[in-house]
């Protein structure tokens, strides 16, 4: 129960302030904080909850990206609808991944992904219909009432998409399908000894991650009013996704929400104030000190400080 | 396509290919033989092509740099080894993970601290032998690739040797077969592994070197490199030596053809779609134990 | 006679060139008390891992309640009532002792959450594991880690249990704590297969003993032949 007030609070939140005077700036650095906070939960249904390593978010963000592009320019298609056939499509490309390499060892599985990166982008690359390499530009549609600016209605587009995929995190955490998946990370061989239908809980995981994945991406071309293959197949995408779940924690659906919430402000703080490389360093820093010392993320760290307590789930 | 262009792309392949073999050395001896989820592996050995980089702006030769700096990247694997131990394998059971994003991070941090110090820019090396060919019979054989196919083909030798003719070599092999037994004979397999890991990575730095005299490096080099090493090694058969020649030609000819035909930009796909493929149907490859 | 639960006929594994089992036979009845010895890399492992499907055989059949499970997958397998433990002990470590039981019995049994977390209790109580309940499975001591393997495959509701060397390493008075499991499980209908190293347990536990080695069957009987079978010293003690 407390959950859902918490939801209601967030959307009305967000919608709030973006009726609000607020600074323009806070909705762009928003939208992009949200969209972290959609990419991490969607990583952590497959490399949290399961425990197998997608190094590939770019390729299932891109293909969301730029099947939005595809329905905006064949249809005009308004953003919802581009939202839903992104989440199709990269959900599909998630699944044919994961019937591909789900059946070896993870580390097969992770090479894959960043396959699937390549090769999804030399495809758009070599598509004239959706600019190839040299990108193409949008022209967003007329603004809705009651928002002032296209942005805007993006960040509070983005607000409820980071509130369904939350909710659709811990649906699976709580229910039977997450006790599969943790006993599959923990022990995958004796999961299967013990009646867990493996590969069939690893398919469906990797799906939903990927479909979350397009939907984030989907909005992109419209934030930008541009695409083109190099950044929205940016490797940024797959070092962050990981990174804010092993930093926030990765077993309960708090952990990628607050690892977003404060790397992405540190990525929006040091690329303005000091550069974009060094900001994707200190990620990939920041990535390397938690993984090494605080294997359980900030959550973990709570929990031993005796801040939160112990669950033992 | 002509008969010619075909035999060009064969030829031109095996240069690649034996070439390729010798990249994927390291990752054969760090993965196939320590299961250590060596993604870095490429991202060592870009920075082994800009150490050469910048040892030639002093004037030395690609190849002398290369192998003046095995010792050094020895000492780097060695550490790394080290520290991926203490870290995670002695922790056991959660340290699949958290090893693979541990790798990840770091070549990640490689990527980028070269393109901090060194900028997008690719970056090339000179020798007497970058910019001219050899002529044999009908085919113009460019002698950098001759040069890194002679190297390619002296370090896999003399890396398979070690392995099966010297004491430590085949302690190595040991560790990777049976662990246990090596632990009654009284040895100590970490040391062994921590060894073989700064063998694997000192090999690396030569591969680098030849990457950089083969063309231009950038730092994003090591992305492309992920999918044609880990293809050589998966299609070669985990820890064998020989498979890994025998793989890296597969690729070499194969990629060489599809440049040939379809154009530069397919050409790393086929890295990857091969090892896709090699997954699909047959994953312990040509020679797996 | 009664019937046989489990035939396995003439099944092969090779790891490369390796022959990990060769073309081995046997057929344990319903509610048998069956043994399975055999010096290190004689096979052991993997044949119940052909059996439980953590492996595929290569040939012959594997036919368990009178049909071919080959090709089914191990958590199919578990469904029809085979469970088994792990030799070295592979608990979900995330996870309570409690939470440890309730995955099999939600995912073989098909109970729901609160019936199956209620029979959990019940069965580390009747394994002596019931002050544990709560305590993270990566905290538990040898023998304990053993009796929740036990109490796991106990947890799939088997109509046959493959126990893997689960005394191995542990103390005299531990080893009777286990067997005693085990004859109070063979009690109420469970067949079991069990693999051991520590013969005297062998003999007092099992009804019939095979002995494998190098991949193939070389003995068969009641304990006290075996025993005496010069085969079979041969064997462990290496010609």
């Amino acid at each position: 129960m407390k959950f859902w007030i918490g939801v209601a609070v967030t959307v009305a939140l967000a919608a709030g302030l973006a009726l609000s005077r607020t600074n323009e700036y806070f909705f762009y650095a928003g939208f992009v904080v949200l969209q972290f906070v959609v990419l991490a939960t969607a990583w952590n249904i497959l490399g949290g909850y399961a425990g197998y390593v997608n190094f590939g978010t770019a390729a299932f963000f891109g293909i969301g990206a730029y099947t939005a592009v595809v329905l905006f320019k064949a249809a005009g298609a308004p953003l919802a609808l581009q939202i839903l056939a992104a989440a199709a499509i990269s959900g599909l490309l998630g699944f044919a991944t994961g019937l591909l390499t789900l059946r070896l060892r993870g580390i097969f599985f992770s090479i894959a992904t960043v396959a699937v990166i390549f090769i999804m982008e030399t495809a758009m690359v070599n598509w004239r219909y959706v600019g190839g390499a040299t990108g193409l530009q949008l022209l967003r549609p007329p603004v809705m009432e009651p928002f002032e600016s296209y942005t805007r209605m993006l960040f509070v587009a983005m607000a409820i998409l980071a509130v369904i995929a939350v909710s659709i995190a811990r649906y699976i955490e709580v229910s039977w399908i997450g006790r599969g998946l943790r006993a599959i990370r923990d022990s995958e061989e004796a999961a299967e000894c013990f009646g867990v239908p493996t590969l069939k809980l690893k398919l469906f995981a990797c799906t939903v991650s990927g479909a979350l994945m397009g939907a984030a991406g989907a909005a992109m071309p419209m934030y930008m009013s541009f695409i083109e293959p190099p950044s929205s197949f940016s490797l940024t995408y797959s070092v962050s996704a990981l990174a804010m779940p092993m930093i926030g924690g990765t077993s309960h659906w708090l952990g990628p929400v607050i690892g977003a919430i404060l790397l992405g402000s540190v990525q929006q703080i040091v690329t303005v104030t000091i550069s974009s490389e060094i900001n994707v360093l200190v990620v990939g820093v920041l990535l390397v000190v938690f993984v090494v010392a605080a294997p359980d993320g900030i959550l973990g760290l709570l929990k031993k400080l005796r801040w939160l307590p112990r669950s033992s789930r | 396509m002509s008969f010619e262009l075909l035999l060009e792309a064969i030829v031109f392949g095996v240069l690649l290919g034996c070439f390729y073999a010798a990249v994927s050395i390291g990752l054969s001896v760090a993965f196939g033989l320590l299961d250590v989820p060596h993604v870095a592996h490429p991202a060592i050995m870009v920075l082994g092509s800009y150490c050469t980089y910048v040892l030639g702006r002093y004037g030395w030769d690609p190849i002398v740099a290369g192998i003046a700096l095995m010792p050094l990247f020895f000492l780097l694997g060695v550490a790394i080894y080290r520290f991926y131990y203490e870290s995670f394998e002695k922790r056991g059971s959660e340290a699949g993970v958290r090893g693979l994003a541990f790798f990840f991070g770091l070549a990640f941090i490689i990527e980028v601290g070269l393109i901090l110090v060194f900028g997008v820019d690719q970056r090339m090396v000179e020798a007497a032998y970058i910019g001219r060919s050899l002529a044999l019979g009908e085919f113009r054989l460019p002698w950098r690739m001759v040069v890194a196919f002679g190297v390619a083909l002296a370090l896999t030798a003399a890396l398979t040797i070690y392995l099966s003719r010297t004491f430590t070599g085949r302690a190595i092999k040991a560790v990777a077969q049976d662990e246990p037994a090596l632990r009654l004979m009284g040895a100590n397999p970490v040391r062994i592994k921590q060894w073989a890991f700064g063998i694997a990575t000192g090999v690396t730095a030569l591969a680098g070197a030849m990457l950089i005299v083969v063309g231009p490096v950038e730092p994003s080099l090591d992305r492309v490199y992920i999918g044609r090493t880990f293809a050589v090694v998966v299609l070669a058969g985990l820890g064998s030596m020989t498979g890994t020649l025998a793989a890296g030609l597969i690729l070499g000819i194969s990629e060489s053809i599809v440049l040939m035909q379809f154009g530069a930009s397919w050409a790393p796909a086929v890295a990857f779609g091969l090892l896709l493929v090699v997954l699909g149907i047959r994953p312990q490859g040509l020679f797996g134990r | 006679m009664a019937a046989a639960l489990l035939q396995v006929k003439g099944v092969s594994k090779h790891f490369g060139g390796f022959a990990a089992l060769s073309e081995v036979s046997l057929e344990v009845a319903a509610g048998e008390r069956f043994g399975l010895i055999g010096p290190n890399g004689s096979g052991k492992t993997t044949l119940i891992n052909c059996v439980s499907g953590a492996l595929r055989n290569e040939a012959g059949s594997i036919v368990f309640r009178g049909e071919e499970i080959s090709r089914l997958a191990a958590y199919q397998r578990t469904r029809r009532g085979i469970a088994r433990s792990f030799q070295i002990p592979r608990p979900f470590h995330s996870m309570s002792v409690l939470e440890n039981l309730v995955v099999p019995l939600g995912y073989v049994v098909g109970l729901n959450d609160a019936d199956a977390h209620a029979e959990a209790r019940r069965i580390l109580k009747t394994i002596g594991l019931a002050d544990k309940a709560q305590t993270p499975s990566n905290r538990l001591s040898q023998v304990e880690l053993r009796k929740l393997e036990l109490a796991r495959a106990m947890a799939a509701r088997p109509r046959l249990l493959i126990s893997d060397e689960a005394m191995a390493g542990l103390a005299g008075n531990e080893v009777d704590e286990v067997l005693k499991i085990l004859f109070d499980l063979n009690a109420t209908g469970i067949t079991i297969i069990m693999i051991e190293h520590i013969m005297q347990a062998v003999m007092r536990f099992s009804q019939r003993v095979i002995c494998l080695d190098a991949g193939r069957i070389i003995c068969e009987g009641a304990p006290a032949e075996i025993v005496k079978n010069s085969e079979v010293q041969k064997a462990y003690l290496g010609a």
